[in-house]
């Protein structure tokens, strides 16, 4: 349908250069494609992968230190690559408009929202500020946004982070343009957040009919998104295809293993012994922060070599009753036991071998490893810490551990955790907990800021380390695939409550509490037909944030 | 025509000509991106620039221009200088600091070719006696052999070379004699000689920059003058960092009570006029200090550090608090360690960055704070050289400027030297800020 259609966007053997210790480096070796009007084209690949530069790219931008070194970007006749700056300065904003990643950052937080939307049509000649405004309330109202009339008269913090995404795609179809990119639109949002983002994005572009580039790691999103996708490895073009042959049928080996990776899936457990004793046992606890309560009368159990799932989205409490475990954060109400014994609230006044008892792993590996130390002193610590080992003793056990998690120790022992990739940096996280030999680690969301490949192994070590070694794992995610890989036990919670819990399978089976059954909903699938059956099946109404207002 | 409409008519001239230049950039260079994008301002500015150097030259060609004519080689003579030490940084050395080099701006080379100078003027000032070489050489030693027990083979490494160059230039110094030609306490029968050395003018070779109103060679005591002030306000500066530094994190890391005593005693601390409130406390510390038996000076130091550990307890505790709050601060927590293994390895290391920004900074206001209290009668006293001092002393002949530039020069020397090394360290303190912030992405 879309060959039809004129031809809006040609970029030819696109090369990109960026500078890095005095060199220039390239980031994309040759990149090759066309969109038509109206067409949707999903970008997707690791990060690191290219796909923002060459989106920037799209718009004849670069950040700073990264240049266009070769080929062509035409934009409706004009290449970009050569055109003045005020050539450029027609076209960006007007044709060709940009949705960044993060609302929240890309807002300014001094100026309402409509005053930054009008801002754009105002400058380019395109409509008076009223008439702007008036266009603005009426997209908003298309994007479906709560208090059409008003919510554009707010300042950027005063609205939530889906709102603040749907309102940035409304200031990028101010002027009406031909092309928008989309740079991982929903990839910071909750999933029933993202659903609804989803849902108003598409809608949006089809209703106007305006070409866009979607770019995003997560392939369920994009084949709900997009009519071709392309895919990128380290700045290559690995293949494109139309959406439903590359779901179908992918021809290299690098998009199959993209595709196979939600299918790690661990055996089923037996349940445990009616009368065992837990390892960790939540009983009753209520939680606040301040005076403002947020956990409320939270229990569950973790059995040994058991992987208990907490889920839920952000804001229901899943991370603070990990604080509350730790003893970051003591319960106002409750009982913790470990292995049936009671721990003291507070973690000040645990012992040093209680204290060793549960580690804890992070979501951000960036801000979880100290800078300014070294591979070897990080897991080294705890070694000397809790095992009094020194010297050569320490380090042979920091090689071992190294070695657990599947890094090769003389390689990085002595290096920085900056000079480590994410899934690196997380292994060390694992590796740091190993150290002090728990008996129970919680693990906080973390394959959630990783690519799916280095997530799966991620997951996969863990699953390892959990037959090998006994651990029973919290496992704090909002990623129900990851619950479906790891998991034995799950526990939803929403606004501090426990709403359901049990056996993963029970779980995945309906019946389910109105609120699980909406989560499991709004997972996207590999399907492209997807959100469009979903949409019919259940109306616009009854997705996202709408539908767990009514609840 | 008057000077205003001289100057319309000039920025008329210029603004015209800046529509020019761009016009003919762009036939010129057939529209390259470079001419073809330029906004008009930055035209104009080009312009302006060169109308600039233009004004520059005619002054410098005028005859009464004397100050100017200095200040403009002075520039000269220090770029060429700094261009060749960075050209010297790029060329000799581990590849680590040759590439430093080659990254660094020049006003940064300039800054770090000036605090290298005045480090040697102050360290080698007067003679150095053989006792102290023998002490550095056993503290030498310890050093090599501690850092050989605990440290990896390429510490170590870096260790040894270290203490080798030390050695090397403290017995080469120890050969090449006192860099100040006299004592700064010394006093020559003639007074007042003219700076220069030219006998026809009433200066004196043996003097080159004269001597002053009671006969003592004003080189020399410029020389002791870096190695007073310099040291005076480096040390200074050290007590308020640990001062500030040691309170500032802990007010970060415990929080509560702590922190808002400690907070708002700071605050009460600094609504006081800086300067003021040291010279209130200097004239109490004047009276004490004869009675005391303590040299004034040693209250100097104690009054400037805590009046300034203030500023550094703001910074240490901003971040601190930053830093207090990520997830391996936490987990530490979590692991039971104690305070101080929080506040000096998992805080300090993150904290150098800003702190050591803080740093150079906080060195020239206490330098100047030193300078201005001296000036003042208050600061360092006679009979050491001190630059403050010096510039009070011969203020006077600043009113020769007009007529006797050379005359003039001499109070100026001191006071250029405050400058200088002002600049410098603002320099160096700049490149060092831009290169740590370049990093966090």
């Amino acid at each position: 349908m879309t060959k039809s259609k004129d031809l809006l966007l040609k970029i030819r053997d696109l090369e990109i250069e960026g500078r890095s210790d005095e060199t220039w480096m390239p980031i994309i070796n040759g990149a090759s494609f066309d969109l038509h009007k109206g067409e949707v084209l999903g970008l997707i690949g690791e990060s690191g992968a290219g796909k923002s530069t060459i989106g920037l790219a799209a718009m004849g931008f670069t950040r700073d230190g990264v240049r266009i070194s070769g080929g062509s970007v035409e934009f409706d006749g004009i290449n970009l690559v050569t055109a003045s700056a005020a050539q450029k300065r027609a076209l960006l904003g007007k044709r060709i408009a940009y949705v960044a990643q993060s609302a929240a950052a890309s807002f300014n937080p001094a100026h309402k929202i409509i005053d930054q939307h009008t801002e754009a049509p105002v400058q380019h000649g395109v409509q008076g500020r009223k008439d702007s405004e008036s266009d603005a309330i009426e997209l908003y109202r298309r994007l479906r946004l709560p208090n059409p009339e008003e919510i554009g008269f707010r300042y950027p913090h005063q609205v939530s982070g889906g709102q603040l995404q749907r309102a940035m795609t409304a200031m990028a179809m101010s002027c009406r343009p031909d092309l928008i990119i989309f740079d991982e639109p929903t990839t910071a949002l909750d999933v029933t957040t993202q659903i609804e983002v989803l849902a108003a994005i598409r809608d949006i572009v089809e209703q106007f009919d305006t070409a866009a580039i979607y770019i995003t790691h997560d392939l369920a999103v994009v084949a709900q998104m997009a009519d071709r996708i392309k895919v990128l490895l380290k700045g290559d073009e690995v293949e494109e295809a139309d959406t439903a042959t590359m779901l179908s049928a992918p021809k290299e080996d690098y998009t199959k293993s993209l595709w196979a990776v939600r299918s790690f899936e661990r055996p089923k457990k037996a349940a445990p012994a009616a009368d065992a004793v837990p390892i960790v046992r939540v009983k009753n606890i209520d939680a606040a922060y301040g005076t403002v309560p947020v956990l409320f009368d939270v229990s569950f159990d973790i059995h040994a070599g058991r992987t208990v799932a907490v889920v839920g989205e952000s804001g229901s409490g899943k991370s603070t009753a990990a604080r509350c475990i730790t003893g970051l954060l003591p319960p106002t109400k409750g009982v913790i036991e470990f292995e049936g014994v009671e721990m003291p609230l507070d973690y000040r006044k645990r012992t040093k071998d209680q204290l060793r008892q549960a580690q804890m792993i992070y979501q951000m590996a960036d801000t979880a490893l100290n800078p300014r130390k070294t591979i070897g002193e990080i897991i080294g610590r705890p070694v000397e810490f809790y095992g009094g080992l020194k010297g050569q003793k320490k380090r042979a056990r920091v090689e071992e551990l190294l070695h657990e998690i599947e890094m090769e120790p003389s390689q990085y022992i002595d290096r920085l955790p900056s000079e480590l990739s994410g899934g690196q940096k997380q292994r060390i996280g694992i590796a740091r907990a190993l150290a002090a030999e728990p008996r129970f680690i919680i693990c906080d969301e973390v394959t959630s800021a990783l690519d799916q490949l280095v997530a799966e192994g991620i997951l996969r070590l863990l699953a390892k380390l959990q037959d090998e070694l006994g651990l029973s794992y919290m496992f704090i995610t909002h990623d129900l695939a990851t619950v479906r890989a790891i998991a034995d036990e799950v526990v939803v919670m929403k606004d501090g409550r426990v709403v359901e819990q049990g056996p993963k399978a029970e779980m995945f089976m309906p019946p389910h509490h109105a609120y699980t059954d909406l989560l499991l909903s709004s997972v996207p699938e590999m399907d492209p037909d997807w959100l469009t059956n979903l949409l019919d099946a259940r109306g616009v109404d009854n997705i996202g944030d709408a539908a767990v207002d009514k609840m | 025509m008057t000077t205003w409409q001289f100057l319309l008519l000039a920025l008329v001239a210029i603004a015209a000509l800046g529509w020019v230049f761009r016009a003919v950039g762009q036939s010129v260079t057939g529209n390259a991106p470079f001419y073809r994008d330029m906004p008009y301002g930055v035209a104009f500015g080009y312009v302006l620039a060169v109308a600039a150097i233009l004004g520059s030259v005619w002054l410098y060609l005028q005859e009464g221009a004397v100050f100017f004519r200095w200040a403009v080689q002075g520039l000269i003579g220090f770029s060429v200088a700094a261009y060749l030490f960075r050209l010297l940084g790029q060329s000799v050395g581990p590849e680590a600091m040759r590439k430093l080099f080659r990254q660094m701006p020049l006003t940064a080379s300039f800054g770090i070719l000036v605090i290298i100078i005045y480090a040697i003027l102050s360290i080698f000032a007067g003679p150095i006696s053989p006792l102290f070489i023998a002490g550095l050489g056993i503290a030498a030693v310890v050093l090599v052999e501690i850092s050989r027990r605990s440290s990896t083979t390429e510490g170590h490494q870096v260790v040894v070379m270290i203490a080798l160059l030390t050695m090397a230039l403290f017995i080469i110094m120890f050969f090449v004699g006192p860099l100040a030609p006299h004592g700064q306490e010394e006093v020559f029968p003639r007074a007042n000689i003219v700076p220069g050395g030219d006998v026809a003018l009433g200066g004196d070779p043996e003097f080159p920059l004269g001597t002053d109103q009671i006969g003592r060679d004003i080189l020399s005591r410029l020389i002791y003058g870096a190695q007073n002030t310099v040291g005076i306000a480096f040390a200074t500066t050290c007590l308020a960092f640990f001062l500030g530094g040691t309170f500032g994190f802990l007010a970060a890391t415990l929080g509560g009570w702590l922190d808002q005593i400690l907070s708002r005693s700071v605050d009460v601390l600094m609504a006081i006029p800086a300067l003021i409130f040291a010279l209130l406390l200097m004239t109490i510390a004047s009276v004490w200090a004869p009675r005391l038996g303590i040299p004034l000076t040693f209250f100097m130091v104690i009054i400037i550090a805590v009046i300034d550990s203030t500023r550094v307890f703001r910074l240490a505790r901003a971040v601190g608090t930053q830093i207090v709050v990520m997830d391996y601060i936490e987990a530490a927590k979590l692991r039971g360690e104690g305070l101080p293994y929080l506040i000096f390895r998992e805080i300090l290391p993150n904290a150098t960055a800003p702190l050591l920004a803080e740093f150079g900074l906080r060195f020239c206001f206490v330098f100047l704070t030193i300078a201005s209290l001296s000036f003042l009668g208050l600061g360092i006293q006679p009979p050491l050289a001190d630059w403050g001092t010096m510039v009070k002393d011969l203020s006077q002949f600043i009113n020769f400027a007009q007529f006797a530039p050379n005359i003039a020069a001499a109070p100026l020397l001191a006071a250029g030297a405050i400058a200088l090394l002002t600049v410098a360290v603002n320099f160096v303190v700049d490149w060092m800020l831009h290169r740590t912030s370049g990093l966090k992405e």
